[in-house]
């Protein structure tokens, strides 16, 4: 009558075991490779997924950090995070650069390095087809505009004062909703506007250039050897005409880059790269290319179930045996020991998941503890859901009669046997359907971890949806998978349950 | 430490009683429960306590199984002496203590938390050994839900014991054989009537081989025309010599089967003797008063 019981256990502990490794593994750095940080859903012409081969990571800013580090002799390698989070994934060392349209501001001087500048532009004013009456920043005055968060156009807005700011964090939004009616305009910078509404037949560029903008690759402070190589290469860049060719292809060129550089020649360098993008957008999709097109992005898809998989069932597993260790200590561990799992409890639940994520992610590197994405998602999603199963156990713990606990030790049993063979035995079977729920609900809460640099099933969703401008039907696909995979665990739990209830009716109670 | 659990019960001189207490007090939050109990009982005694609600027999008998921590006082039961002086204070601060405390109820009868200085060395180890060696059954039927009847009656002498499974089993079949349900080992409790349920508690308490069983009014949840079937067995177990002590309203039962007879009121011990002679011809009033009220 205890196989199953120490066979369980055995199981849990391998599966720790298991996961241990898998993250001491995943933590491993490499050498010579240039790590730059950047939001691969910020989408083109900067750092995107080709929509041809969604595998594939194509970009100005790409070929450019590519042949900066050929020019250097390393390797380039990109790292996913979030635009807002690119400052902060510096700091924590999870990439040596960052490089995805940041533009070069005072107030952000203060805390990083800039290289010299690869690209200037202007900010651009886009509304719909029909929209005759707004050509200048004074029109966009008692209207509603929409931006990218954080931008340099917000503050731009902003300082123009009486607008109705609407921030996204990322463009293609802006403009759906300006097809919509939602927005009445979008200012984001030039390179945008061109590749995300220039080609709608639905929206047009509308005024003139507005103010300027220059990029910047980011450094840390500290890394000053690495921002002179970086301003070297640039340079090197310039003067060959490498950087022009690369601007070109995507068709960036413009008159601030042709003052900027001195460089007023003409040329007959073909756009190669924005004729292919506008291609992709512009072709008509039949519903075989679509269904063609969603067979496509299921290795990516399998991909990102997988991380969410396992981030959800290594989560869950720190879950239980937190919020068992925590039960235990509440219910019957002496002060302050039992005060302590109250106010552990209590602090997680009443805080938010995601500040949890970020204090894990970015807080605690400054007190030097650093540790990989996986493991802070892990870590941050084991501990929140802990707190809730504790309280699940405690339900558990309280529902079993205080007279079993008294039966078993007039046996003779102690507290702890007590507890083994009589009183959890029984709790459990009360605590697994809402252990399932939480299970599934850890499911869905593990897209979380898309703020902390991992690309999971629901960022990946956002990935593809923002490059082919797909939401209902990748929507409808995703939303599937998740229910998909929810659905074995709930089977399991049932058994589960099966298997701890003794009256398949009722337990009468005594 | 290992708790060495041995089953012969050498420690009893011909003519020692295996009980004795000698003026036990316990206080409860805002109670003095039990104001000084003196009792002695010999081996193969059957002892029923009788009494009003609330008078404390419940309370001294699961102080016999330190599922409640007597203050002060001796307690001398199957070869363990404990001794208790709780001071002044600690019985102050205890009094003080709010009642109801869920949290608490679930953490404090089984270990004793306060003035833990004042206690021998040894006195966990007493405790646990004094546990095994003395059975007890309750009014409400605390059969383990999850558990076969067999599995009942077997677990504990392979958890406390370490004993090998089959030999459990083996006596776990005899026992149930012994209270009339061999034929229900496979079922679970919730398929037992009352008297069924109550009479594998027995027999699971009699796997550990006690010296003594205690029994909390195990008749009084069961419907009338079970009692008689539970009670049956406590006369077969008396028959085999089983020192036996009952808290009982059974009076038929109390007066027929029981060697003494023991009559408490408000936390004391008010009159004690062989059954005819309380029933019949009791000294104190108090008794009388009580037996004329729940002559059946």
């Amino acid at each position: 009558m205890y196989n199953i019981e120490n066979r369980i256990i055995k199981l849990w502990i391998a599966a720790t075991v298991i996961a241990c490794l898998t993250l001491t593994l995943s933590a491993q750095p490499s050498k010579k490779i240039l790590r730059y940080g950047a939001d691969a859903s910020s989408g083109a012409p900067y750092v995107f997924q080709n929509p041809k081969d969604m595998s594939q990571l194509i970009g100005f800013e790409v070929d450019i950090i590519n042949e900066i580090a050929k020019d250097q002799g390393w390797k380039a390698k990109h790292v996913q995070n979030e635009w807002d989070g690119l400052i902060p994934g510096l700091e924590r060392n999870d990439y040596d650069v960052a490089i995805n349209g940041i533009e070069i501001t005072e107030d952000r001087m203060g805390a990083v390095n800039f290289s010299i500048p690869y690209y200037s532009t202007f900010e651009q004013i886009v509304v719909r087809r029909d929209q005759e009456d707004i050509n200048t920043m004074s029109d966009l005055v008692g209207k509603v505009v929409g931006t990218l968060d954080g931008s340099l156009a917000q503050k731009i807005l902003e300082v123009q004062g009486g607008i109705d700011i609407r921030a996204y964090d990322d463009e293609a939004k802006s403009y759906k909703d300006l097809e919509f009616g939602r927005l009445d305009a979008v200012l984001i910078d030039e390179p945008v506007a061109k590749y995300y509404a220039g080609w709608n037949p639905q929206l047009k560029l509308a005024g003139q250039p507005i103010g300027e903008v220059t990029y910047g690759i980011v450094t840390r402070k500290s890394d000053t050897i690495l921002l002179d190589q970086i301003n070297r290469s640039i340079d090197r860049m310039k003067k060959s005409g490498k950087l022009r060719e690369i601007l070109e292809h995507w068709n960036m060129w413009n008159f601030m880059m042709a003052g900027f550089m001195d460089d007023h020649k003409a040329t007959n360098i073909p756009h190669i790269y924005y004729n292919d993008y506008l291609e992709s957008q512009g072709k008509h999709i039949t519903f075989f290319d679509q269904l063609r097109r969603y067979i496509g992005f299921m290795p990516m898809l399998g991909e990102a179930t997988l991380v969410t998989l396992s981030l959800s069932i290594l989560s869950m597993l720190v879950a239980v045996t937190v919020g068992l260790f925590v039960v235990l200590l509440r219910v019957y561990a002496p002060q302050p020991f039992s005060g302590m799992a109250v106010i552990f409890i209590e602090s997680i639940r009443g805080t938010p998941l995601l500040i949890q994520l970020y204090f894990i992610f970015y807080a605690l590197p400054e007190l030097g503890i650093l540790i990989s994405p996986f493991l802070a998602g892990v870590i941050g999603l084991g501990l929140n859901y802990g707190a809730y199963e504790a309280e699940n156990y405690r339900a558990g713990l309280f529902s079993v009669q205080r007279g079993q606990m008294e039966a078993a030790i007039s046996l003779g049993m102690t507290r702890n046997q007590a507890l083994r063979h009589v009183i959890l035995p029984q709790a459990i079977r009360l605590v697994i359907p809402p252990m399932t729920n939480d299970f599934i609900s850890l499911l869905k809460d593990s897209s979380l971890v898309s703020v902390i640099t991992m690309v999971e099933l629901t960022k990946q969703y956002q990935l593809i949806s923002n490059t082919y401008f797909n939401y209902i039907g990748m929507g409808i696909l995703v939303a599937g998978i998740y229910l998909l995979i929810g659905l074995p665990f709930v089977k399991l739990a049932k058994l589960a349950e099966r298997k701890f209830t003794v009256d398949k009716r009722k337990i009468i109670k005594r | 430490m290992k708790v060495v659990i041995d089953d012969n019960m050498n420690y009893l001189q011909s003519g020692d009683d295996i009980i004795s207490i000698k003026d036990l007090h316990k206080h409860f939050p805002k109670l003095h429960v039990l104001k000084g109990i003196d009792l002695q009982v010999k081996k193969g005694q059957l002892i029923s306590i009788i009494g009003r609600s609330g008078c404390g027999k419940t309370t001294l008998l699961r102080c016999l199984n330190c599922l409640e921590f007597f203050d002060s006082g001796t307690l001398r039961i199957a070869g363990i002496t404990l001794t208790r002086a709780k001071s002044e204070a600690a019985i102050s601060k205890s009094i003080k203590q709010k009642s109801g405390n869920i949290r608490k109820g679930f953490r404090t009868p089984f270990k004793p938390t306060d003035d833990e200085a004042e206690l021998d060395d040894d006195f966990h180890i007493k405790v646990q050994i004094l546990r095994s060696r003395v059975g007890m059954l309750f009014q409400n039927l605390n059969l383990f839900p999850h558990l076969t009847v067999m599995e009942n009656v077997a677990k504990a002498p392979i958890i406390v014991k370490g004993e090998e499974k089959e030999k459990s089993i083996r006596r776990a079949i005899q026992l149930l054989e012994k209270v009339g349900l061999k034929d229900f080992m496979k079922r679970y409790p919730y398929q037992l009537s009352g008297g069924q349920a109550q009479r594998v508690a027995i027999a699971r308490a009699l796997a550990m081989s006690p010296h003594v069983m205690l029994y909390d009014e195990p008749t009084s949840a069961l419907d009338p025309e079970l009692v008689e079937e539970v009670l049956q067995v406590m006369r077969n177990l008396h028959k085999e010599g089983m020192t036996q002590i009952i808290v009982t309203h059974a009076m038929h039962f109390a007066r027929t089967a029981s060697d003494m007879v023991v009559y408490m009121e408000d936390g004391k011990i008010i009159e004690s003797g062989p059954p005819e002679e309380i029933f019949s011809n009791a000294k104190d009033p108090r008794t009388k008063q009580y037996l004329s009220i729940v002559k059946d």
